[in-house]
Formats: structure tokens, C-alpha cells, sequence
């Protein structure tokens, strides 16, 4: 992401928008400034701002004008008002943030946009977590902390560890260089990225010792995670497997997400394809 | 996790926050389902909903090449038709819903249209088995939100998050719903007017803006 310095007039409307807290206004300059460290290249500037076309000459000396008398300006906290910002092509490895943060991005390992796969949400078609088995996403950097690829392996090989099965489409596992190691490419390492999913599966009597290392592993690194557990109901429509498990380990809940099972394969096989 | 599991509150606080949605699969129930999934957005569109989006863009989006004048005049009626227009390839389809009984007549009606698409509610635990059971089906699958884990204190406080995470993708920053919130205590904003700056920097279209301004209107009485 690029802030056009002939454009930017250093309103600071963008700096409390960025979910990363990465843009400031240099005083020597008196123009924004993009921290390219701490930016994920999510677009949100780029993107959620609305914008107007003002001449920045003329909007500078107002505010010249009106910050000599101390005068208070209320202009919408959600527009730059001169267009300032400017998406760069990316290039491996810088790409790779944009392609973790920025939601309207789809990966190319997946074929959807957003940082996992389908998870369970299509779980009545793909039956990806049955009966008696448990599946976790283990989300790192939501909500608005971020995080490297460093901290990820550090779990990734933690788990691999334990001998669990990293979901084979998610992005994650693409970038491994070893599943049964855990480990990730050396190039992307000291990448930033707003957030990123690791999906496994085990047995319901790994439960505790899955999220126990999760847990252990969290302290250790320097961002937010968030664990979400699911699995398949039983013919009534009833959890008695993860709930109570769950229930036993002290874990609580708020909120889930639930298949409603309507989904079917309605895709017809062309006998090449066969 | 899933983007709507990252809604921060209690059980409770999800009572007026319902999100339907609907995911085709990759090389299972994909082909020719564009009709699907307008035909979806256009139920939803019947029930109410405070919010849609078609992975793409929301009901309310960032608005570019304003005009000098356009400050006073900007726009915060949620436009249904462009996000039903918009769906173009597939991928998640999603409506919010204020209210319990316009979620499940709404999912009642989706049931009955049979898509054979993947259809998932999140809402709290308890309000989806309820809709569940009011449209008479049982639940396929189910995934917990679990708490997020933040052994180094980074998270603001329960106010922000909750008005923040309803961007399930993060773009709503932690800064920006705390400089919402300030500008509606210090009543240079309404909540409504703050609530819609908001909701254009959510794209897939899953912010609440309903809920979102029962929060800022209860987050200024606690203040005071």
C-alpha cells in the first residue's frame, strides 16, 4: 500500500482505520506514513475508505488556516479527501500478506475468499468431521493483532508433534514444507499477516490435549488465538459428544455456528470426467 | 474460525443477531449455482434483514468520488438489489437478521426452496437449536466458539470488541469503533450516523448494524 505524499493533506483520518494501527503522520513531512512492517496490505485504507477528488494545495491551507484559530473540524471520520491511496503490485514473499488479510482476495489454494476452507460449513456434503471426530480451527491474529508466520510454525510443529492431521486445502498446509513436521517455508517466516487459520482433525479423546498445547503454545507467542471445535450431531440433531466433553474440560461457549444439513452433491459427472 | 464466530458478548447479547448463510462447495454443488444463491439473497430480502452480502460487498459500502457537498447527504439505506445483482460466482451468500421470527420464517422459506446448497445459522447456541427446531429440521454439524486466548493482554476492552468484531474479517478496527463511540458520547455523531461509517468498512456484508447501535447506545449510558 502507498499513501501519494503530492495528495495526502495529513488529515489523520486513516490512522485510527487501520486495523493494524501501522499508518501515523510523520510532523517532519506533515504526511501520513505507511509503517510497511507493521502494515498486512488488507486494503482496508484502500478499500473501506469512501473518497473525494478535493485539490490538496487548497485543502492544506484551510486546515493551515483553521488549525492557526484553533478552529475544530467534524469532517467524516471515513473519507480521504483527496484519494491519497494507492495499491502497489506485491511480489513474493510481501504478497503473501495480502493474500492472509485481505478478504476480498481469494486464495489460489483453496478457491475461496477468507483464510480457511469451508470448514463445516459444508460438512453436510463434504462429511469432513464425522461421528466421533472433532474438528479445530485454530485461528491466530483475530481479532486486530496480527500475526508472522514464525509464530504459526512454532504451533504447527507443536502439533505435528502430537501427530494430528493438518486439513489438506487449507492454505496453511499448502505453505508447509513437511505436514508430518509442521514447518512452513523458510521465505515467508518473518511475514505479517492480519490472521490465519490451522485446521486439524483428531479423535474425540485428543480434545484435551490438543487445546492444552494450543494453549501452552499461545503463551509463547506474541499474538491472539482463537480455537473454534466442531463436529458432526447425531440422527436427532443433538450434540452428546463435544458439548459435554467440553463441558467436563471447563470450557464455555457463547456462540456457535450450525450446519443445518440441506446441503446435498448436485453436481452432475460428465463421463469424461468419470 | 469462522468469521461471524468472532462476535464478542454474552449468549444474551446474540438475540437480536442471526446470520444465515449459504456456501456452495467446490466441485459438489457449485455448477449453476448463481440462480441459487440470488434466489437465496431474494428470500432473505423478504424477512427483514438489517444487512446482506455477497462476499463481495455489503449493503452499505464506502462511497468514492464524493462531492464537496456530499457530507451532508450521504446515503445509509441499505441497497438489497445491487448485493443480489453482485453475485456473480460462487461462494458465501449472507443475510443478518434483528429478530428471531424473521430469521426462521426466513430460513422456513429458504427449507422449502431446496437448494441443495450448505445453509448455516450463527447466532448464540440456544437461538440456533431454537430455529432449528421451529422449521422442523435437526442439525447437521455444529462448530463452538471458543474464547479468544490473549496471554498478552493486546485486546481492548468488552465495549470495542464487541462493536469491532462484527467484522468477522478485522477490518472494523479496534480504533476506529473506540473514535465511533467517542464521537457518540461526545455528541458529534448519532449512533445511527456512527453505526453506518462502520458498517461500509465490513465487505462480505455480516455487520449488524442493529445490534451495533443497541451496543454504542449502551455503552454511552454506562459511561454515564
Amino acid at each position: 500500500m502507498i499513501i501519494n505524499h503530492k495528495k495526502c493533506v495529513a488529515c489523520a483520518n486513516c490512522i485510527p482505520v487501520c486495523p493494524m494501527g501501522a499508518i501515523y503522520v510523520d510532523t517532519n513531512i506533515n504526511r501520513a506514513v505507511i509503517n510497511d512492517d507493521a502494515c498486512v496490505e488488507c486494503g482496508t485504507c484502500y478499500r473501506g475508505m469512501s473518497t473525494e477528488n478535493l485539490n490538496p494545495v487548497l485543502i492544506r491551507s484551510i486546515r493551515r488556516i483553521a488549525g492557526f484559530f484553533r478552529f475544530r473540524f467534524e469532517p467524516e471520520p471515513d473519507v480521504c479527501p483527496t484519494s491519497a491511496f494507492e495499491m502497489n503490485e506485491l511480489q513474493m514473499p510481501r504478497l503473501i500478506r495480502q493474500i492472509f488479510s485481505d478478504p476480498v482476495v481469494e486464495h489460489q489454494t483453496t478457491g475461496i475468499k477468507g483464510r480457511g476452507t469451508e470448514e463445516v460449513k459444508t460438512n453436510d456434503v463434504n462429511l469432513r468431521v464425522d461421528t466421533g471426530e472433532v474438528g479445530y480451527t485454530i485461528e491466530f491474529g483475530r481479532p486486530g493483532v496480527g500475526v508472522r508466520f514464525s509464530d504459526i510454525q512454532e504451533m504447527t510443529v507443536k502439533l505435528a508433534a502430537k501427530g494430528v492431521i493438518f486439513e489438506k486445502n487449507n492454505p496453511i498446509t499448502h505453505l508447509m514444507t513437511n505436514t508430518d513436521t509442521g514447518f512452513l517455508r523458510s521465505d515467508i517466516l518473518n511475514e505479517k499477516i492480519l490472521s490465519a487459520i490451522v485446521e486439524i482433525k483428531t479423535t474425540i479423546e485428543k480434545v484435551e490435549k490438543v487445546l492444552n498445547t494450543v494453549y501452552k503454545v499461545n503463551q509463547r507467542i506474541d499474538t491472539v488465538v482463537a480455537v473454534g471445535i466442531s463436529t458432526r450431531c447425531d440422527g436427532e440433531g443433538e450434540d452428546n459428544l463435544l458439548a459435554p466433553r467440553l463441558e467436563d474440560l471447563g470450557i464455555f461457549y457463547e456462540r456457535a455456528k450450525t450446519n443445518l444439513g440441506l446441503g446435498r452433491i448436485t453436481n452432475t459427472i460428465s463421463k469424461t470426467e468419470k | 474460525m469462522t468469521n461471524t464466530l468472532h462476535r464478542y458478548g454474552k449468549a444474551d447479547s446474540f438475540n437480536d443477531d442471526y446470520i444465515i448463510f449459504a456456501i456452495p462447495s467446490k466441485g459438489k454443488n457449485d455448477k449453476d449455482c448463481i440462480p441459487k444463491l440470488k434466489e437465496f439473497l431474494k428470500i432473505c430480502a423478504r424477512h427483514n434483514p438489517v444487512n446482506m452480502g455477497n462476499g463481495q460487498r455489503g449493503t452499505l459500502t464506502p462511497e468514492k468520488d464524493l462531492g464537496p457537498s456530499s457530507h451532508w447527504n450521504r446515503s445509509d439505506q441499505p441497497d438489497f438489489e445491487s448485493i443480489i445483482d453482485g453475485v456473480t460466482k460462487p461462494g458465501t451468500v449472507s443475510a443478518v437478521f434483528g429478530d428471531a421470527s424473521d430469521a426462521t420464517e426466513c430460513l422456513q422459506e429458504i427449507i422449502e426452496a431446496d437448494f441443495g446448497i450448505s445453509v448455516n445459522i450463527s447466532t448464540s447456541v440456544e437461538n440456533a437449536k431454537e430455529a432449528a427446531r421451529g422449521c422442523g429440521i435437526r442439525r447437521h454439524s455444529v462448530e463452538y466458539a471458543l474464547a479468544v486466548s490473549d496471554p498478552h493482554d493486546h485486546l481492548p476492552n468488552s465495549q470495542i470488541l464487541s462493536l469491532s468484531t462484527m467484522c468477522g474479517h478485522g477490518m472494523v478496527s479496534f480504533n476506529l469503533a473506540r473514535k465511533m463511540l467517542d464521537m457518540v458520547r461526545e455528541g458529534r455523531r448519532t449512533p445511527e450516523q456512527a453505526v453506518a461509517t462502520l458498517t461500509r468498512f465490513c465487505p462480505c456484508g455480516v455487520y449488524n448494524p442493529e445490534r451495533a447501535k443497541r451496543l454504542l447506545l449502551e455503552a454511552c449510558r454506562e459511561q454515564k
